[in-house]
Protein backbone atom coordinates (compact mmCIF):
# COMPACT_ATOMS: atom_id res chain seq x y z
CA UNK A 1 0.00 0.00 0.00
CA UNK A 2 2.76 2.30 1.20
CA UNK A 3 4.74 1.47 -2.44
CA UNK A 4 1.48 2.72 -4.42
CA UNK A 5 1.26 5.64 -2.42
CA UNK A 6 4.65 6.55 -2.92
CA UNK A 7 4.60 5.70 -6.81
CA UNK A 8 1.45 7.80 -6.82
CA UNK A 9 2.84 10.84 -5.63
CA UNK A 10 5.83 10.49 -7.72
CA UNK A 11 3.47 10.28 -10.87
CA UNK A 12 1.93 13.44 -9.90
CA UNK A 13 5.35 15.26 -8.89
CA UNK A 14 5.97 14.04 -12.22
CA UNK A 15 2.88 15.86 -14.01
CA UNK A 16 3.48 18.79 -11.76
CA UNK A 17 6.86 19.43 -13.26
CA UNK A 18 5.84 18.97 -16.31
CA UNK A 19 2.87 21.21 -16.01
CA UNK A 20 5.23 23.90 -14.62
CA UNK A 21 7.75 23.09 -17.66
CA UNK A 22 4.91 24.71 -19.76
CA UNK A 23 4.52 20.92 -21.28
CA UNK A 24 1.46 20.38 -19.98
CA UNK A 25 -0.53 23.35 -21.10
CA UNK A 26 -4.60 23.19 -21.44
CA UNK A 27 -4.18 22.21 -24.87
CA UNK A 28 -7.57 22.49 -25.66
CA UNK A 29 -7.83 26.25 -25.13
CA UNK A 30 -5.14 26.86 -28.21
CA UNK A 31 -6.04 23.68 -30.06
CA UNK A 32 -6.95 26.04 -33.34
CA UNK A 33 -6.20 29.45 -32.10
CA UNK A 34 -3.52 31.05 -34.97
CA UNK A 35 -0.92 32.22 -32.60
CA UNK A 36 1.40 33.54 -35.68
CA UNK A 37 -2.02 35.22 -37.27
CA UNK A 38 -2.93 37.22 -33.90
CA UNK A 39 0.76 38.24 -33.23
CA UNK A 40 1.19 39.21 -35.94
CA UNK A 41 2.42 43.11 -35.94
CA UNK A 42 1.99 44.22 -39.72
CA UNK A 43 -0.98 43.53 -41.74
CA UNK A 44 1.57 42.03 -44.22
CA UNK A 45 2.68 39.09 -41.40
CA UNK A 46 -1.06 38.13 -40.51
CA UNK A 47 -2.13 38.05 -44.22
CA UNK A 48 0.58 35.64 -44.53
CA UNK A 49 -0.03 33.83 -41.43
CA UNK A 50 -3.41 33.52 -42.69
CA UNK A 51 -2.69 32.20 -46.17
CA UNK A 52 -3.75 34.57 -47.56
CA UNK A 53 -1.04 36.71 -49.80
CA UNK A 54 -1.91 39.55 -51.39
CA UNK A 55 -5.83 39.34 -51.29
CA UNK A 56 -7.77 41.33 -54.39
CA UNK A 57 -9.73 44.16 -53.70
CA UNK A 58 -13.52 43.33 -53.69
CA UNK A 59 -16.89 45.06 -53.91
CA UNK A 60 -18.07 41.87 -52.96
CA UNK A 61 -16.92 42.55 -49.37
CA UNK A 62 -18.28 45.03 -47.38
CA UNK A 63 -17.50 47.02 -44.32
CA UNK A 64 -20.60 48.35 -42.71
CA UNK A 65 -19.82 50.48 -39.74
CA UNK A 66 -19.89 54.29 -39.12
CA UNK A 67 -17.17 56.72 -40.38
CA UNK A 68 -16.52 57.86 -37.04
CA UNK A 69 -16.36 56.41 -33.52
CA UNK A 70 -16.95 58.48 -30.49
CA UNK A 71 -15.39 55.60 -28.76
CA UNK A 72 -12.89 53.51 -29.61
CA UNK A 73 -13.24 50.93 -27.04
CA UNK A 74 -16.27 49.61 -28.35
CA UNK A 75 -16.45 50.30 -32.12
CA UNK A 76 -19.39 47.74 -33.88
CA UNK A 77 -18.66 46.72 -37.06
CA UNK A 78 -20.39 44.29 -39.55
CA UNK A 79 -18.31 42.55 -42.22
CA UNK A 80 -20.60 41.15 -45.41
CA UNK A 81 -19.35 38.62 -48.16
CA UNK A 82 -21.69 38.32 -51.07
CA UNK A 83 -18.84 36.13 -52.71
CA UNK A 84 -20.07 32.12 -52.53
CA UNK A 85 -19.07 29.95 -50.69
CA UNK A 86 -17.56 32.41 -47.90
CA UNK A 87 -15.44 30.01 -45.83
CA UNK A 88 -13.53 32.36 -43.22
CA UNK A 89 -14.02 36.14 -42.65
CA UNK A 90 -11.48 38.22 -40.80
CA UNK A 91 -11.14 41.63 -39.29
CA UNK A 92 -8.13 43.46 -39.25
CA UNK A 93 -7.42 47.28 -37.54
CA UNK A 94 -4.46 48.37 -39.09
CA UNK A 95 -3.08 50.20 -36.62
CA UNK A 96 -3.59 48.44 -33.61
CA UNK A 97 -0.60 46.71 -31.61
CA UNK A 98 -2.49 43.21 -32.24
CA UNK A 99 -3.83 43.96 -35.44
CA UNK A 100 -5.94 40.87 -36.77
CA UNK A 101 -8.98 41.40 -34.10
CA UNK A 102 -10.52 38.26 -35.08
CA UNK A 103 -11.17 35.44 -37.63
CA UNK A 104 -15.09 33.74 -38.35
CA UNK A 105 -15.11 30.22 -39.93
CA UNK A 106 -18.14 29.78 -40.98
CA UNK A 107 -20.49 26.72 -41.94
CA UNK A 108 -22.21 26.74 -45.06
CA UNK A 109 -25.21 27.53 -44.00
CA UNK A 110 -24.60 30.12 -42.32
CA UNK A 111 -24.73 33.71 -43.73
CA UNK A 112 -21.33 35.31 -44.08
CA UNK A 113 -22.57 38.46 -42.10
CA UNK A 114 -21.27 39.10 -38.91
CA UNK A 115 -20.77 41.61 -36.68
CA UNK A 116 -18.78 42.60 -33.71
CA UNK A 117 -17.45 45.56 -31.82
CA UNK A 118 -13.89 45.61 -31.79
CA UNK A 119 -11.07 47.92 -30.03
CA UNK A 120 -9.55 51.02 -32.19
CA UNK A 121 -6.38 52.58 -30.63
CA UNK A 122 -6.13 55.57 -33.40
CA UNK A 123 -8.37 56.49 -36.46
CA UNK A 124 -7.21 53.34 -38.56
CA UNK A 125 -8.05 51.09 -42.03
CA UNK A 126 -10.23 48.28 -40.72
CA UNK A 127 -10.00 45.65 -42.90
CA UNK A 128 -11.75 42.51 -43.79
CA UNK A 129 -10.71 39.89 -45.57
CA UNK A 130 -12.70 37.12 -47.07
CA UNK A 131 -11.68 33.48 -48.23
CA UNK A 132 -14.28 32.03 -50.78
CA UNK A 133 -13.63 29.06 -52.76
CA UNK A 134 -10.23 28.73 -51.61
CA UNK A 135 -9.80 32.47 -53.12
CA UNK A 136 -8.87 35.84 -50.76
CA UNK A 137 -10.63 39.20 -50.94
CA UNK A 138 -10.62 42.14 -49.01
CA UNK A 139 -12.26 45.58 -48.72
CA UNK A 140 -10.97 48.78 -46.47
CA UNK A 141 -13.19 51.07 -44.38
CA UNK A 142 -11.07 54.06 -42.85
CA UNK A 143 -12.89 54.76 -38.86
CA UNK A 144 -12.05 58.03 -37.62
CA UNK A 145 -11.33 57.68 -33.38
CA UNK A 146 -12.02 60.91 -31.30
CA UNK A 147 -11.19 58.95 -28.27
CA UNK A 148 -9.08 55.88 -28.23
CA UNK A 149 -9.30 52.46 -26.93
CA UNK A 150 -6.70 51.36 -25.82
CA UNK A 151 -6.38 53.52 -22.41
CA UNK A 152 -9.31 51.65 -20.56
CA UNK B 1 -16.20 30.14 -15.56
CA UNK B 2 -17.17 33.79 -15.97
CA UNK B 3 -20.63 35.41 -16.14
CA UNK B 4 -23.35 33.91 -18.13
CA UNK B 5 -23.66 34.75 -21.37
CA UNK B 6 -27.00 36.74 -23.33
CA UNK B 7 -27.88 34.63 -26.06
CA UNK B 8 -31.01 35.43 -28.19
CA UNK B 9 -31.71 33.51 -31.44
CA UNK B 10 -35.16 34.45 -33.24
CA UNK B 11 -35.80 32.61 -36.43
CA UNK B 12 -37.53 34.36 -39.30
CA UNK B 13 -38.55 33.64 -42.81
CA UNK B 14 -36.30 30.19 -42.42
CA UNK B 15 -33.49 32.31 -41.48
CA UNK B 16 -32.14 32.20 -37.62
CA UNK B 17 -30.06 35.62 -36.01
CA UNK B 18 -28.09 33.93 -33.29
CA UNK B 19 -26.92 37.32 -30.97
CA UNK B 20 -24.85 36.92 -27.99
CA UNK B 21 -23.21 39.01 -25.35
CA UNK B 22 -20.16 37.81 -23.16
CA UNK B 23 -18.85 39.40 -20.17
CA UNK B 24 -15.27 38.73 -20.42
CA UNK B 25 -12.59 41.48 -19.55
CA UNK B 26 -10.77 41.32 -23.03
CA UNK B 27 -7.24 42.70 -21.80
CA UNK B 28 -5.40 43.71 -24.48
CA UNK B 29 -1.67 43.36 -22.63
CA UNK B 30 -1.00 46.69 -23.93
CA UNK B 31 -2.26 48.74 -20.94
CA UNK B 32 -0.12 49.35 -17.37
CA UNK B 33 -2.21 49.27 -13.99
CA UNK B 34 -0.93 52.49 -11.11
CA UNK B 35 2.49 51.04 -10.56
CA UNK B 36 3.27 51.09 -14.38
CA UNK B 37 3.24 47.46 -14.79
CA UNK B 38 2.09 45.92 -17.47
CA UNK B 39 -1.50 44.42 -16.94
CA UNK B 40 -1.67 40.56 -18.50
CA UNK B 41 -3.04 40.23 -21.56
CA UNK B 42 -6.80 38.27 -20.91
CA UNK B 43 -9.44 37.72 -23.43
CA UNK B 44 -11.64 34.91 -25.04
CA UNK B 45 -9.63 33.64 -27.99
CA UNK B 46 -12.21 30.72 -29.78
CA UNK B 47 -15.86 30.89 -29.52
CA UNK B 48 -17.92 27.82 -30.76
CA UNK B 49 -21.74 28.36 -31.95
CA UNK B 50 -23.75 25.05 -32.51
CA UNK B 51 -27.59 25.34 -34.00
CA UNK B 52 -29.40 22.44 -33.34
CA UNK B 53 -25.69 20.44 -32.74
CA UNK B 54 -24.31 21.54 -35.84
CA UNK B 55 -21.37 23.78 -35.67
CA UNK B 56 -22.50 26.61 -37.35
CA UNK B 57 -19.55 29.39 -36.47
CA UNK B 58 -16.29 28.84 -34.96
CA UNK B 59 -14.31 32.42 -34.27
CA UNK B 60 -10.60 33.34 -33.55
CA UNK B 61 -10.68 36.23 -31.11
CA UNK B 62 -7.45 38.32 -30.46
CA UNK B 63 -7.49 41.30 -27.78
CA UNK B 64 -8.57 44.01 -30.37
CA UNK B 65 -12.25 42.61 -29.51
CA UNK B 66 -14.15 44.62 -27.12
CA UNK B 67 -14.73 44.23 -23.56
CA UNK B 68 -18.04 42.36 -23.17
CA UNK B 69 -17.81 40.92 -26.46
CA UNK B 70 -21.05 41.22 -28.78
CA UNK B 71 -21.57 38.38 -32.05
CA UNK B 72 -24.08 38.40 -34.25
CA UNK B 73 -24.51 36.26 -36.99
CA UNK B 74 -27.33 34.65 -39.21
CA UNK B 75 -28.05 31.35 -40.47
CA UNK B 76 -30.08 29.61 -43.30
CA UNK B 77 -32.74 27.30 -41.49
CA UNK B 78 -33.36 26.56 -37.89
CA UNK B 79 -36.81 26.75 -35.83
CA UNK B 80 -38.44 27.54 -33.25
CA UNK B 81 -37.18 25.24 -30.14
CA UNK B 82 -34.15 24.51 -31.57
CA UNK B 83 -31.31 24.83 -29.11
CA UNK B 84 -28.12 27.40 -29.83
CA UNK B 85 -24.90 26.51 -27.52
CA UNK B 86 -22.46 28.72 -27.53
CA UNK B 87 -18.64 27.98 -25.79
CA UNK B 88 -15.92 30.40 -25.35
CA UNK B 89 -12.58 29.64 -24.05
CA UNK B 90 -9.96 32.27 -22.95
CA UNK B 91 -6.07 32.50 -23.21
CA UNK B 92 -5.84 31.23 -19.80
CA UNK B 93 -7.55 28.55 -20.40
CA UNK B 94 -11.08 29.18 -18.66
CA UNK B 95 -14.47 27.91 -20.48
CA UNK B 96 -17.59 28.72 -20.37
CA UNK B 97 -20.93 27.49 -22.54
CA UNK B 98 -24.43 28.84 -22.42
CA UNK B 99 -27.70 27.70 -24.28
CA UNK B 100 -30.59 28.75 -25.65
CA UNK B 101 -33.76 27.97 -27.24
CA UNK B 102 -34.55 29.45 -30.76
CA UNK B 103 -37.67 31.90 -30.53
Amino acid sequence: MRTQQFERRQVLTFLGALAAAGFVVPRAAFANWDKAAFEAKTVDDALKALGAGTPASSGDVQIIASDIAENGAVVPVQAVSKLPNTERIAIMVEKNPNMLAAAFDIGPETIPEVTARIKMGQTSNVLVVVKADGKFYSAAKEIKVTLGGCGG
Amino acid sequence: MGNPMKIRAASKDGVTEIKVLMSHEMETGQRKDANGATIPAWFINEVTAKLDGKTVMQAQWGPSISKNPYLAFKVKGGKAGDKVTVTWVDNKGDTRTDEAMVT
